[in-house]
């Protein structure tokens, strides 16, 4: 018979000791995942290592430079916090997207992150906004992109023990802001069948100079395009511009035919919603 | 396979079960401590039925290890009305005649609570995201958003 503990350790260190003595352990966060996997029988933990006593993976501070999330901080509670929503608006409107009131009562930025999804809803803003993955291991901290802490499907850049503890973004420079939307078939409750992320910063006169557009949904991770954030800089986020950051887009994306779209579908929309989000994350930095 | 003794507080009261490692605060509540206005509908998350009030967020008691209440704060339908006395949301919910065959009536009940409680004034359209977790397969929903305004209605007219 399957036996499983349960544990929750108050430090990353106590953590991280679990982790190491015991292989099977599984995080547990929001468990809005990982329970549904446990109870069909696709994930197996030998133990069930319940974070949320560890106040450091729960906090959000905010200082100077920027934020830090806590990898198992709710998302109702990023969803409430003033800062993260003036700071960061598109992903404060990713993570309001994940599932049900009920869902973001639990879930949170890590799992998300850990969860692997190529459309997870938090992910194409993160990228967007330079976020970076704080991660504690057996040998120490270290840091990782979340363009790059995405592997596939279901994977991460996380080694066997290792543990994600908290999200870091920069602060927004001047006259910069972010935009996330995605495409569902209905209005609330549903996986993207594409979605995008953009952060864009424009200089006095109006002109860009910073970009960056993520895309979601239409290859194994979320994807950072550098051929659409190029389209964008040193314009005004013009018609045309839009244009070619919506084909530099589609071009990116290679996508999968699944029950939620086709492959030539997604590569369309995710063009179109690549012109839509960064029109409005344009607007946004305009009135910053 | 030794159970965890777990002492919690739920409806404003301490409380106290042995749980297994892997028991859902869902099973924790009704077979723990035979609480069993909470109800099971799919047991993934996806329906709402099962909606309890932990440490002042909205959860789906389902996903959630009984484990984890350990020194935490649970609210659950039975901790909603004073004594005999309906809550406000209980009382319209059956003026409106907003259920039918109630499976998934305290899930609204205690969802609608949640949504009262930080936001007392509600649009339509509010309270229709913040119950699109909770599923009524009787009803069409329309009675059951009529409820959810006219008790907030109520309320905000009882603390005037």
């Amino acid at each position: 018979m399957h036996t499983v503990r349960y544990e929750a350790p108050g430090t990353i260190a106590g953590a991280l000791d679990i982790m190491a003595s015991a292989p099977g352990a599984m995080v547990l966060a929001g468990g809005t995942d990982l329970l549904v996997q446990y109870q069909s029988g696709l994930k197996r933990p030998a133990v069930f290592l319940d974070v949320k006593r560890i106040p450091e993976m729960m906090a959000i501070v905010v200082d100077a430079d920027g934020a830090t999330i806590g990898a198992a901080a709710p998302a109702a509670v990023i969803c409430a916090d003033r800062t993260l929503q003036a700071w960061y608006p598109g992903l404060v409107e990713g993570v309001h997207l994940i599932g049900s009131t009920q869902i973001q009562g639990r879930g949170s930025i890590g799992g998300n992150l850990c969860n692997g999804s190529p459309a997870a809803d938090s992910v194409c803003a993160l990228i967007a906004d330079r976020a970076v993955a704080r991660i504690a291991g057996p040998t120490g901290t270290r840091e990782v992109p979340v363009e790059a802490f995405m592997r596939g499907p279901g994977r991460t850049a996380l080694a066997p023990g290792e543990l994600l503890v908290a999200v870091r973004l920069p602060k927004p420079a001047p006259h910069t802001a972010d935009a996330y939307q995605r495409l569902i078939p209905r209005s609330e409750m549903d996986i993207a069948v594409a979605s995008c992320g953009v952060s864009l910063t424009f200089d006095a006169t109006g002109t860009c100079t910073a970009a960056r557009v993520a895309i979601g949904a239409v290859a194994p991770t979320p994807l950072l395009v550098l051929d659409a954030a190029a389209a964008l800089v040193g314009t005004t986020v013009d018609p045309e511009a839009l244009d070619r950051a919506a084909a530099a887009a589609s071009a990116a994306a290679h996508p999968i035919d699944d029950r939620r779209g086709t492959a030539a579908y997604r590569r369309t929309v995710v063009g179109v919603l690549t012109k839509r989000v960064a029109a409005l994350a344009a607007a946004r930095a305009k009135e910053r | 396979m030794s159970r965890l003794h777990i002492e919690t507080t739920v409806n404003g009261e301490p409380a106290e079960f042995l749980c297994a490692a892997d028991e859902t605060l869902l099973s924790g509540l009704r077979n723990g401590l035979g609480l069993t206005g909470t109800k099971e509908g799919c047991g993934t998350g996806d329906c709402g039925a099962c909606s309890v009030i932990m440490n002042d967020r909205l959860v789906a008691s389902c996903l959630v290890l009984a484990a984890e209440a350990q020194g935490q704060s649970v609210t659950t339908i039975e901790g909603i009305a004073s004594g005999t006395t309906l809550h406000p949301l209980q009382q319209a919910f059956l003026e409106e005649a907003a259920l039918q065959c109630g499976i998934c009536t305290p899930g609204f009940i205690v969802a609608a609570k949640a949504l009262l409680d930080v936001n007392p004034e509600p649009t339509e359209e509010q309270v229709r995201y913040w119950l699109a977790g909770n599923l009524c397969r009787c009803t069409g929903y329309d009675k059951i958003v009529r409820a959810v305004l006219e008790a907030a209605g109520e309320m905000r007219s009882a603390t005037v």
